[in-house]
């Protein structure tokens, strides 16, 4: 418990003072209340699958949450860990950003990191501007509108 | 609320019937004690309760201070049995427990602190609390996570009511190395257990009027273990056709309660997931600080805090929020069917936090514990002269 880092957040009431740190050692009461204090964790298996679960509901959702299972010589596999969504398959409307910044994730596994950011950005720029974006977003675009803007925006950065 | 679960109303009956009637040697209330003479002091309720009290390890004693210091304040007739109970300070001797046990038996409620159990494997898997909890077959811990006026989170009015299961399931302590270097924990789940914290959630929610009840598992994994407590589940939900029944997967019930937990109304897991959603709901509405809970066997009652640490680091420095232990101190007065002392510290406890002016660090304030304390005492209905 001692080692948990100070909160760097701020509470507008008391102006920009630094939070003091905090008082409990539950990682669950501290990461709903301020995630920012926490870097890297690690933990067993039903631990990492319920704490990334929740964090990925901190972000907005598995929709946007990339995730990746690295094995021993290299060996790894990247996926989205949302659901199949059957009910919108084939219709074009499928908020692919998971998917792709799990993309993300492989090409820096590969070392390919210039690339990598480049696509990052695009995705993060596209979503930040909010003019074209799929439906689960609160947008209003298709799949392949929402990656035709990506896709102009890496070209636009190369 | 609890007095009027059925089993454990019984159980209350026989609990209040058992205390002692004392007259109350009253204390009077005014400002010189030169002054008082021989002037009659108003009336007084003719019995006294006597509750055990556990303060348990880190700032638990200092959090029962403040339960004593509101109690001697609001002038209420409970009186309190101290057990100094430590499992990291050596103060967990089969005896100690003896003597805890032989004074639950007759008081039947209790007030406690957490019992920090140590990290490193002293020989004996199970902890103390443990022992305690399985001993008195404290197999229900109910948190009632309710969003606090004045003070607000990311979601606001929440009131959500989490059972959890804690006397088997993954706090089983039953651990061997069965080859070096790999460890077996083993998980127990029983129909009986599985069957009868169902049927205390849906009691609970017919007698409190909730419409929901949901079963948190991980049943496609562990398709034995919290399969049979999903079956069990569904099985007791059959007796309750007013109440609706649903279930959700642990990783998915975590992700909806930070993204919108007003889908849910009660719900009842085995005991880690129990641990695990105390903590966060706890963590939705102001941290561990502020919700209250209570632990219920078929004749005892046992009042904490919801979501239990011993905040070590923050012994002695006088920044503990009693809020959680005040509001628990509440319920237990409801539950000795004490109604309007209990109304009496919960008002006076969220009239200061409504009012936002002492606040504890954890809360975002500066104020210390006794500033707090202080604060509760003058908003009490009848402060002390």
């Amino acid at each position: 418990a001692s080692n948990i880092p100070n909160g760097t957040g701020s509470d507008p009431d008391l102006g920009n003072a630094p939070l003091p740190p905090p008082l409990t050692c539950s990682v669950f009461v501290q990461m709903v209340q301020d995630p920012t204090q926490f870097d890297v964790l690690v933990m067993p298996n039903l631990y990492g699958d319920i704490l990334s679960d929740l964090c990925a509901g901190l972000i907005g959702g598995l929709g946007v949450t990339p995730s990746g299972n690295i094995g021993a010589n290299g060996v790894a596999i990247f996926e989205s860990v949302h659901g199949t969504a059957p009910d919108i398959a084939g219709l074009d409307l499928a908020n692919p950003t998971a998917l792709l910044l799990s993309g993300v994730m492989m090409l820096r596994h590969m070392g390919l990191h210039q690339y990598a950011a480049k696509i990052q950005t695009a995705c993060f720029d596209t979503i930040k501007e909010k003019k074209v974006l799929t439906k689960d977003l609160g947008g209003n675009s298709k799949c392949s509108e929402f990656t035709t803007e990506i896709c102009r925006r890496v070209q636009d950065l190369a | 609320m609890a007095a009027a679960l059925r089993g454990t109303a019984l159980a209350l009956a026989k609990g209040l019937g058992g205390a002692r009637l004392h007259q109350l040697v009253s204390r009077p209330l005014s400002v010189s004690a030169s002054l008082c003479g021989s002037e009659a002091p108003p009336a007084r309720a003719d019995s006294t309760f006597k509750v055990t009290m556990i303060p348990g390890d880190g700032v638990g004693p200092e959090l029962m201070t403040a339960v004593k210091d509101v109690f001697k304040a609001g002038d209420i007739p409970v009186e309190f049995d101290e057990f100094y109970i430590s499992e990291v300070q050596n103060r967990a001797s089969d005896e100690r427990l003896e003597k805890l046990l032989d004074s639950m038996k007759s008081n039947r409620v209790a007030i406690k602190g957490k019992i920090h159990s140590p990290m490193e494997n002293k020989g004996e898997l199970e902890s103390f609390e443990m022992k305690l909890r399985r001993t008195l077959d404290l197999f229900a811990n109910v948190v009632r996570v309710s969003s606090l006026p004045g003070y607000s989170t990311r979601h606001n009015n929440l009131d959500l009511v989490i059972i959890r299961e804690q006397t088997e399931g993954e706090y089983s302590s039953l651990e061997h190395e069965s080859v070096p270097g790999v460890i077996e924990c083993l998980k127990i789940i029983t129909r009986e257990k599985s069957r009868r914290i169902a049927k205390f959630a849906f009691d609970y929610a017919t007698k409190t009027g909730r419409s929901k009840v949901t079963a948190v598992h991980k049943a496609n994994i562990m398709k034995l273990g919290d399969g049979l407590f999903l079956q069990s589940c569904a099985e007791v939900a059959e007796l309750y056709p007013k109440i609706k029944h649903e279930n959700i997967i642990i990783d998915n019930c975590c992700m909806q309660l930070v993204q919108n937990p007003y889908q849910f109304d009660v719900l009842v897991m085995p005991n880690l997931y129990g641990n695990i959603i105390d903590n966060l709901a706890a963590g939705l509405v102001g941290g561990a600080g502020v919700v209250p809970g209570e632990s219920y066997s078929a004749e005892y009652a046992v009042f904490e805090t919801g979501a239990r640490h011993p905040f070590a680091q923050a012994v002695g420095r006088n920044i503990a929020n009693p809020t959680a232990m005040l509001l628990s101190a509440a319920n237990m007065l409801r539950h000795l069917n004490l109604e309007y002392h209990s109304q009496m510290v919960s008002e006076a406890v969220k009239k200061v936090i409504k009012q936002g002016k002492v606040r504890t660090r954890d809360l975002g304030g500066y104020s210390t514990t006794g500033d707090f304390v202080q604060a509760v005492v003058e908003n009490l209905r009848h402060p002390p002269t």
